[in-house]
């Protein structure tokens, strides 16, 4: 109510909804029909991305990513359990917050997806044509991969940047220490190799013990430059809420990454420990999981004119890069005005003393005023994340008044306040991060739901909401349940994608160990203790169709899915397997399942996909022998 | 009669015989006939080619994925390798194309109707194996199938489009079987040409 009472001219606000008649129509996809856009949700603490068609929003899929997938074995079978290894040991979840789109020339080039995991630290690689997760590394000397993995104009690099400050190397030092500059923050360069997509760890960077939250790359002219925000300048470490949200202004860090670069070239910066996995998934083949150490750290004062603080009111979350890579818009989520940064100014003053307020680390701060372009005043309450329709329009997620206000670059006028239902997080517009938005769709991306849907229990469905931004006024379309939080998005036009999508493995590619081509040579192999299983599947049947083992034996199922037709995996269970639920083996695909053979008996095992008209009857049996 | 069956074809009328030596030659690499299948779980289509010495798939599985559907019914695999006139078709073609260039070089009426009479004989033999074939595929069924529709066949059209189960099979030529009515079309028009041109010198 007090923060209601405040008044900032939030009109409307989120207890009227104003639905156009015709909106029923406006996301109507009539059966048949293909939607116009792909949205990519990441999940939150599902940890996993779901996809789903704008403008209908039915969900067509999830991605296993960073949490284990039983429906179809990710994280199970031999070929993908090594993804989610870390130098902490096999992890099966995380906390995914944000997906970037890869680019080139600034533009979404339809490639990959990048999603970040919060928890231990990770950076993941989606492939586009295949929509699996093709590429896991674990970013060392970090604690809290959140403002992660932004891209540069060209995707050169993902950087990532760590949301709680820690020592670094890690030590065991009383908690107060932390004001006492103990604690420290890393920015990590992760090269992206432009052909393959491979990633590796080029570089880190030792940042003052500031919580970094989120970043956003520049493009155009700002090509250079990445911007993080970050809270807790106080460096508070009890009752953070309260003694983080102190200062005025804490700080986006501008850090000049091709400067970055050069000073790691003239061999500025210096061998560091951290040790990481990077795990790899080649096409139809298991995962090569590899632990890696050590990494270059760079100094901010061995490589002058590689960060420049930017105070910026007030606990900034968000920092958004317009597409003509001018304005640096601060979310200050306490804030009563939305800043823009000026890069042209920033380029202008950053290196002329009357401009700087102080040092921190080496690292110059600028005064506030020397590289603001301009503030939006009163446009909501708790403003967070804008992005940018390409038509000189930017869109601000407000959490606390619970909408979008939409507002004009340049004259910092806002135009329309969208009441959201509930509590807005990030938004997302299709492109709208990068240099050439397609500003037809937003999604608002929302923490709270009651009262918009049949309640079930305790915990409401998590939702977000679509908006057409395409007219003068944006109008509301729908409201639709998300499976997890979902955190941020990328939407891609549909016409960069579809046509690209893989329809099977083919076979005479597939390359993997274990793979058989041919129904003739499925066979069992005794190894000591060992079986080996290599089996085919193909409409309707099995081969080997009935199996014996030994109780105690390690048995492996290599199973190879022969069909060679769009859409039709196979499953594979076994009835009562404590370790291993179900695996869908794609067309041309090999997986392994492995049993440990249980007591004597005998135990079926069946396909799980229906797959054929004789699904049913694609069933057989192990027998275990004494 | 006889003086046309002698006579000696005009010049114009002789490229026209080049030509169609030449087009036959294009059969080798276009496929001759077109049987495609469409079913409601097939939406992206499915269909098969017949070339002059191979059968395949109209795209890269489809045919891997016609013997798949077949299989429920107990229909025999259909591959290049169990079809022997596949072996001497290309020297049939051959034949043909060396033909049109003697009649190039030995430019007579009579030579172009043995050509004519040629692809018309090719022509019924073809069209008769062809159909002989598709009975075969479609009657001699595996007893152990696990599909067994009784009375059921399943013999595609020679030409034009059947419905079988829940599938429309149409069966048409392709551009090499156009190619050969086109080049018969040709020396048709040629022996016409010729019969014209000698009664109006009359
Ligand atoms: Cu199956």
């Amino acid at each position: 109510m007090i923060l209601i009472g405040l008044g900032y001219g939030c009109k409307g606000g989120a207890a009227t909804a104003a639905l156009a008649s015709d909106a029923a129509k406006r996301v109507y996809v009539a059966p048949g029909e293909k939607d116009e856009v792909y949205a990519f949700l990441s999940g939150g603490f599902s940890g996993q991305m779901s996809v789903y068609g704008i403008p209908s929003t039915r969900l067509f899929k999830i991605i296993p990513v960073f949490s284990v997938f039983p429906e179809n074995g990710y994280g199970y079978d031999e070929e993908t359990k090594n993804m989610l290894r870390t130098t902490h040991g096999y992890i099966p979840w995380d906390d995914s917050h944000h997906i970037e789109a890869s680019m080139t020339d600034g533009k979404q080039d339809g490639r990959w997806l990048f999603l970040n995991a919060n928890n231990t630290p990770r950076l993941a690689r989606i492939d586009l044509k295949s929509f699996e997760t093709k590429e896991i590394i674990e970013i060392p000397n970090s604690a809290g991969n959140h403002a992660s993995p932004f891209a540069t104009e060209n995707t050169e690099y993902l950087m990532a940047a760590t949301r709680f400050s820690v020592p670094i190397p890690q030590a065991s030092v009383p908690i107060e220490n932390f004001s006492k500059g103990d604690f420290k923050g890393t920015v990590t360069m992760v090269k992206v190799d432009p052909k393959s997509g491979r990633l590796s760890l080029e570089l880190q960077i030792l940042v003052p013990g500031f919580d970094y939250d989120l970043s956003h790359c520049g493009k155009g002219k700002s090509h250079d430059w990445c911007f993080f925000t970050s809270y807790n300048s106080e460096q508070a470490y009890k009752m953070i809420e309260v003694g983080a949200s102190k200062n005025d202004k804490d700080y986006i860090l501008a850090f000049n990454w091709v400067r970055a670069k050069q000073c790691l070239d003239q061999g500025k910066a210096s061998n560091f420990g951290g040790e990481y996995y990077r795990n790899y998934l080649p096409e139809n083949q298991p995962a090569i999981s590899e632990k890696l150490s050590g990494v270059k750290m760079l100094q901010p004062k061995d490589c002058p004119g590689v960060m420049y603080y930017m105070p910026t009111p007030k606990s900034p979350h968000g920092t958004d890069v317009d597409p003509t890579g001018e304005y640096i818009v601060g979310g200050g989520k306490l804030a009563t005005v939305i800043p823009v940064h000026s890069f042209s100014k920033l380029m202008d003053v950053k290196d002329k003393p009357e401009h700087r307020s102080g040092m921190i680390m080496d690292i110059p701060i600028l005064k506030y005023e020397s590289t603001l372009a301009g503030e939006v005043k009163k446009p909501c309450l708790g403003p967070l994340h804008t992005e940018f329709d390409g038509k000189g329009y930017a869109y601000t997620s407000c959490f606390v008044s619970s909408e979008v206000v939409k507002w004009e670059l340049g004259t910092w006028e806002v135009q329309q306040h969208l009441p959201a239902y509930y509590s807005v997080g990030h938004l997302s517009i299709v492109g709208g991060s990068s240099k050439d938005p397609y500003g037809k769709y937003l999604i608002a991306l929302n923490k709270i739901t009651k009262d918009r849907y049949l309640p079930v229990g305790m915990e409401l469905p998590q939702s977000a909401q679509l908006y057409d931004i395409s007219g003068g006024k944006a109008e509301l379309l729908s409201d639709f349940p998300t499976v997890g939080e979902p955190h941020y998005s990328q939407m891609i036009p549909a016409k960069l994608l579809m046509d690209k999508a893989a329809k099977i493995y083919p076979l005479e590619e597939n390359k993997h160990p274990y793979a058989i081509k041919n129904e003739k040579d499925a066979r069992v192999v005794r190894e000591g203790n060992t079986v080996r299983v290599y089996m085919t599947q193909i409409r309707s049947h099995f081969k080997p169709d009935t199996i014996e083992v030994k109780s105690g034996d390690t048995v492996f199922f290599h199973v190879t899915n022969l069909e060679q037709d769009f859409d039709i995996p196979h499953g594979f269970a076994v009835s009562g397997a404590p370790e291993m639920p179900n695996l869908l083996i794609m067309p041309g695909q090999t997986r392994t399942f492995k049993w440990k053979a249980p007591k004597p008996g005998i135990y079926p095992f069946y396909c799980t996909d229906f797959c054929s008209a004789l699904h049913q009857e694609m069933q057989q049996y192990i027998r275990v022998l004494p | 009669m006889q003086k046309l069956l002698l006579k000696k074809i005009s010049k114009m009328n002789r490229l026209l015989i080049l030509g169609v030596g030449l087009l036959l030659v294009s059969v080798y690499f276009l496929p001759i006939w077109h049987i495609s299948l469409d079913a409601p779980q097939y939406p992206e289509g499915l269909g098969m080619k017949i070339w002059i010495d191979k059968i395949t798939g109209s795209s890269t599985y489809d045919l891997q994925n016609i013997n798949l559907l077949n299989h429920y019914i107990g229909m025999h695999e259909i591959v290049s390798e169990s079809v022997p006139e596949l072996l001497f078709m290309p020297y049939v073609l051959g034949f043909l194309i060396f033909g049109a260039f003697v009649t190039f070089l030995y430019p007579r009426v009579y030579l172009t109707i043995l050509g004519i009479l040629n692809i018309i004989i090719l022509g019924i033999l073809g069209m008769y194996d062809f159909w002989r074939w598709e009975y075969n595929y479609g009657h001699n069924l595996n007893p152990d199938a696990p599909i067994v529709v009784p009375g059921m066949a399943y013999q595609p059209p020679l030409l034009g489009c059947k419905e079988m189960l829940n599938i429309t099979a149409c069966s048409f030529p392709s551009w090499g079987g156009i190619i050969l009515f086109a080049s018969l079309g040709i020396l048709a028009f040629i022996v016409w040409n010729e019969k014209r041109r000698m009664d109006v010198s009359k």
